[in-house]
Parts: structure tokens; sequence; C-alpha cells
């Protein structure tokens, strides 16, 4: 890693700085493992929460969770049909929740308060390699959803209007997944980075709208990610007539 | 790093960006156009058109982002270093 000491020598800027751990013969990211697990547990205590004790009129927590499923369920069933869309709701409904806490956890909670021994804790996103797992799940998923639906007929759609679309179609395969994973890991580094720099030239007043703007355009991102999974999903269980 | 890999990967990070802000600037000019001609036109449909603005904004500028991830690859994790 061959990082430029003088490119931001007086920002306080660790891109490319981790917390290894070393586990067996892998080297893993600790700062993303932690924020990642805080995520999880707090999506998953929000939820049980949310419907120990359900109630016909709903209120508080439940309600949140009533009006969350309905706007997955409205997203994901534009996307991909009225068919199938109940078999990939919680799929798509996992990747938005879990990429909008990651996003809105890593702008919002003060975790530059937590001293690491090195690198620095953050949004679970902002590295690279959480978001090309997700985009390789997504990737897989809809392989799943097109051969469980069509068997082999889903081959089809890569010949759909002409063969001649064949190998582009097959290089949209691996375009995919990279756009998917730099398109978020892109939109969330570029944000924590702006705030950084900005914070560092003016530390008063100035910032502040810019991190409601990188709020916005996170919570925009997560949506994003959880559209195009659901539309590529849609795309290959989609019937050609 | 010697010194002329380090002088060409912060010139062509500086490209990256800048290059790469010039298209979808120009993308999300027109599509502001169109969605500001589209509420003049019909004033009852601004929620709808502003969503589908919004939701397009963040496709154009994620061309930029592909830029910047290319320039924050050459300043921070350079694979040329040696």
């Amino acid at each position: 890693m061959g990082l430029l000491p003088f490119v931001f020598p007086f920002a306080e800027l660790e891109v490319g700085k981790h917390l290894y751990w070393q586990i067996g013969d892998l080297r893993i990211h600790g700062q993303v493992f932690m924020t990642s697990w805080i995520v999880i547990g707090a999506l998953l205590a929000l939820v049980v929460v949310g419907t120990k004790k359900m109630e016909r009129d709903p209120r508080g927590v439940q309600n949140l969770l009533e009006f969350l499923w309905d706007y997955i369920r409205d997203l994901a069933r534009t996307q991909i049909g009225e068919k199938v869309y109940r078999d990939w709701m919680p799929f798509i409904g996992t990747l938005f929740l879990f990429i909008f806490v990651s996003n809105w956890g890593g702008a919002l909670v003060p975790w530059r308060l937590i001293r690491l021994p090195s690198g620095e804790l953050g949004a679970p996103t902002a590295d690279i390699n959480t978001t090309v797992a997700l985009a390789l799940l997504v990737s897989l998923s809809y392989f799943y959803a097109g051969l469980s639906n069509k068997g082999l007929r889903y081959f089809e759609y890569y010949v759909h209007p002409t063969p001649i679309m064949l190998p582009f179609k097959i290089v949209e395969d691996f375009t995919k997944p990279l756009s998917l994973s730099f398109r978020l890991f892109g939109n969330i580094l570029a944000d924590e980075l702006v705030v950084a720099v900005l914070v560092f030239l003016v530390p008063l007043v100035l910032p502040v709208p810019v991190m409601f703007l990188g709020l916005f355009t996170s919570a925009i991102q997560a949506l994003i990610f959880a559209t195009l999974a659901a539309y590529y999903i849609g795309e290959a269980v989609e019937e050609h007539h | 790093m010697d010194s002329i890999t380090t002088a060409a990967s912060v010139v062509a990070a500086g490209l990256a960006v800048g290059l790469g802000a010039i298209g979808p600037g120009i993308g999300q000019g027109s599509a502001a156009q169109g969605a500001v001609e589209g509420i003049a036109r019909q004033p009852e449909a601004e929620g709808k058109i502003r969503g589908t603005l919004l939701l397009s904004f963040a496709f154009m500028e994620s061309l930029t982002i592909y830029g910047l991830v290319v320039a924050l690859v050459l300043l921070f994790a350079n694979p040329f270093a040696g």
C-alpha cells in the first residue's frame, strides 16, 4: 500500500488504514466487523421490540415497522412484478435496511470518540469489501431467481431481441455488480471525505449543510441499491412473449 | 515510490474527477430543465417529478463517483507504487 503521506498531511484522513484482525489465514478489517454487527444488532433489536406485543391498532415501533414493510413491499412489487415479488421481499428489505442504517449510523453516530489502535470506525458501507459482498449477493440471487423460475429458458434472455445482443448481455453480468458496489462505496466514502476536509478547513457551521446533504445522499443510495437489486431480479424472472 | 509516478498519479487523480464531472454536469442540467418544464406545465405532478428527478440525479452522480474512486485509488492505494 503506497500511501502518499504528503497528500493530506494536515487533515486527519485515514483512507486505506484498517484495524487488522488475524483469523487463521485471513486478515479481516476489524472496524468494519464491529460496526456491521452493531448495525445488525440495532436492526434486530428494533424488529424484536416492534413485534413483541402486536396490537390491532399499531402504535410506536410497530407502526414504524408496518410503514417500512409497506414501503419495501411497494418497491419490490413495482420492480419485480405481482407474481414472484413475495419471494424476494425479505431479501430486498434486508438490503435496504442494512445499507440505510449503516449509512446513517456512519454519519450520525460520533464514532471518532472511540479510539482504535489503527483505522477508525465508520459506516461499514464505506469499505469496498462490504459493498462488493452485497453486490455479489445480488448477482447470485438474480441468477437463482431466473433459473428457479424459468429453468434453462432463463438463458433465452441473453438472445432475446436478437442474438447480436449476446456479448453485451454477458458483459452486463460483470458490470452490474461492479457498478452496484462502486456506486455505493464511492458515494459513502465521498460523503465522509467531504465532511472531513470541510471540518479541517472551516470547523464551524459550514460543514453542517454538507452533513445534511450527506445524510440525504446516503438515504438515496440505499434506495437505489435496493431498487436496482429488485430491478435485476425482476428482469431475470420476466416472461418474454 | 519515485517522483515521476507520484507526479503522474496526482495529475491523473485530478483529471479523473475533473473530466468525469463534465458529462454528469451536462446531464443533470438537462434533467433539471426537463423537470422544471414538467412542473411548470403540470404543477400538481411536482411530488412525483421530484422523486424521479432525485433518483436519476443519483444515477448521474455515480458516474462522477466512479472517477472519484479511480482518483482515490491513485492517491491512497496506488498499485504502481512499487
